[in-house]
């Protein structure tokens, strides 16, 4: 059955897919490449496909585990880089943000899920409007409410806007929560257990699958903030990462940028994410198609 | 009685669980669309009381040239974006599906979306890099001419879209792949059983039937695109002369460079109003199209 036409087809398919692998693990080849070569050679020999001298100094500058003359002597501008104090903010607020956000919109998606109350549907239509509206009618708002709180430069200023719920969060669970089966519920309900022992009982602990994809989601999401990161963080104490390279690329003196500095920079800060994406990729790869669609 | 009971059980266990999020959507979603709709009709510069002048700012918007350049250039990012994203995605879906086994494949193609926007356009300005950038070199060891991807006016929206295109396509062709796998098997078979070559099935069969999926990548994708920031404030921060000037950046330097409150708001509501338009009209149009076969 197989025709010319078929075959084409067949092999311009597996070109297609070779291509597209190549040019997407190809950039970030370079990265670790650049990463890890000396910075007078990333200039004298921009090609070779391997370091053409291999160093461990770049990573040693950017995590601050060298004093700055010898950070200088390793081909760095001696610029502060503070690694560890970035990382830990990072962390702290994507932590922050993840467990709030799952917790919290878990509980109001299983209330629309399940509970009848007076005003469930318009509701739910609006925080599904809300969904649509783009980022920046809510930014400068924001940062004029958290600026009248007293809260820039602070955790509490960064995390507060997603801590609470998102709209997408809340729907996903939503989506999830109805594709239980009532029977579950209902036995226990006529046995006398009340809705939130139901809910923390028999709901939560085989809702886990879903859980670790919002907060897997939202973790990343919050991992790779900027716009509001840079609005209300830029002080040293709690800048995060995304807004730490900036600043970093952005105070290089022009001309010559530390290009092994920037991209071990960039290595280690997409470390973290790329570690989890290691561990529960497979449960991602294959549920992220259901986020939007259903 | 108890049925009576157990409404008003409902009602009080909502409301306890609900307390949270309706907090976090009052405090930071609704109440500031509202705030931002109010200030967009003030003049407010932060340190001087706000003044109300009505639908005087949006008035200045539709008369300031540097308004419009930012409307198309958004606009123009979009159209280079969208296409090609989509039609790669779509493709690449197609091709996964045909591998036995594509989770590992899958999981590599979506490793650019993993990372930071930031992280995105750093990597890609070196990679660019009109002296040392690996792209120019090989771009020269062909025999061509360098080329000055971010820094000249005439590539530098294209060389943006490239980036986002590139971090991009392996999430799009994802959210194909799972419209894809929805696709009954059988059709394919009584489409090669009636002689239908491959490039026919894919236009007769897979095209139309993944076209709910279609709708939702492109509203997104289309949606996201108009509200580019990262890239731009890291590789080329608006210019070269302006060429890179997309809406959030307009909005972005009048609010927090020259302190305009009201003129930014009253952008960024027109930035709405656009997308909304375009959600409408796209679902319109979708809707129209639609030939699924029984569904």
């Amino acid at each position: 059955m197989t025709t010319t036409a078929d075959r084409l087809y067949v092999w311009s398919m597996r070109t297609l897919l070779v291509v597209m692998l190549i040019a997407t693990l190809f950039p970030l080849y370079w990265m670790v490449r650049t990463a890890l070569t000396v910075p007078s050679s990333i200039v004298s020999d921009p090609t070779s496909l391997l370091p053409p001298t291999f160093t461990w100094g770049n990573f040693a500058r950017v995590l601050g585990i060298v004093d700055t003359e010898t950070a200088v002597e390793l081909g760095g501008s001696g610029q502060a880089f503070q690694f560890f104090r970035y990382l830990l903010n990072t962390i702290v607020v994507a932590a922050l943000i993840t467990a709030g956000q799952v917790l919290f919109s878990s509980l109001a998606a299983y209330a629309f899920a399940r509970l009848k109350f007076p005003g469930r549907d318009t509701l739910f239509t609006i925080y599904l409007a809300a969904l649509m509206i783009p980022v920046i009618i809510t930014v400068i708002p924001n940062y004029l409410l958290v600026r009248s709180f007293g809260w820039i430069n602070t955790y509490q200023g960064i995390v507060a806007p997603f801590f609470l719920m998102t709209p997408f969060a809340v729907f996903f669970m939503r989506q999830f929560f109805l594709g239980i089966h009532r029977e579950l519920e209902e036995s226990a309900l006529l046995d006398g257990a009340g809705r939130l022992r139901i809910l923390w009982r028999i709901i939560l602990p085989i809702s886990k699958s879903p859980m670790v994809i919002v907060a897997l989601i939202t973790f990343t999401n919050s991992w790779n903030e900027y716009l509001w990161m840079l609005i209300v963080g830029r002080d040293h104490a709690v800048r995060v990462l995304t807004v730490a390279m900036g600043v970093f690329q952005a105070q290089t003196p022009q001309g010559a940028p530390d290009w092994g500095g920037l991209m071990s920079g960039a290595v280690l800060s997409a470390l973290p994410v790329l570690v989890l994406f290691m561990f529960t990729g497979r449960h991602l790869v294959n549920s992220i198609g259901h986020t939007g669609i259903k | 009685m108890t049925k009576q009971a157990l409404w008003t059980a409902d009602t009080r266990t909502a409301l306890l669980l609900m307390l949270p999020s309706l907090i976090g959507f009052g405090t930071f979603f609704a109440l500031p669309a509202l705030r931002g709709l109010y200030i967009s009709f003030n003049e407010w510069d932060l340190f001087s009381d706000p003044q109300l002048i009505g639908f005087r700012n949006y008035a200045q918007l539709f008369s300031d040239s540097e308004y419009w350049n930012s409307l198309r250039v958004t606009v123009l990012y979009v159209i280079y974006n969208i296409p090609i994203q989509t039609a790669i995605g779509l493709l690449l879906a197609v091709a996964c599906t045909r591998m036995r086994s594509s989770t590992v494949m899958r999981g590599f193609l979506i490793l650019p979306w993993l990372l930071p926007n930031v992280l995105v356009g750093l990597l890609f300005l070196w990679l660019l890099d009109p002296l040392l950038g690996i792209v120019n070199e090989f771009i020269v060891s062909l025999g061509a001419t360098r080329v000055p991807f971010l820094t000249s006016t005439g590539s530098a929206l294209g060389s943006i879209a490239g980036i986002n295109i590139w971090r991009h396509v392996g999430y799009t062709s994802l959210l194909f792949f799972a419209g894809l796998q929805a696709i009954p098997k059988s059709l394919y078979e009584a489409a090669q059983i009636d002689g239908a070559n491959a490039a026919r099935r894919f236009w007769s069969i897979t095209l139309p039937l993944v076209r709910p999926v279609m709708t939702f990548v492109v509203i997104t994708s289309v949606i996201g695109s108009f509200q580019l920031f990262d890239t731009v404030a890291v590789t080329t921060e608006g210019g070269p002369t302006n060429s890179t000037e997309v809406m959030i950046w307009f909005i972005f330097k009048h609010a927090f460079e020259r302190f305009n409150m009201g003129y930014a708001t009253a952008a960024s509501m027109v930035l709405f109003l656009i997308l909304l338009a375009f959600t409408i009209a796209y679902m319109k149009y979708a809707r129209a199209g639609e030939s699924d076969l029984g569904s």
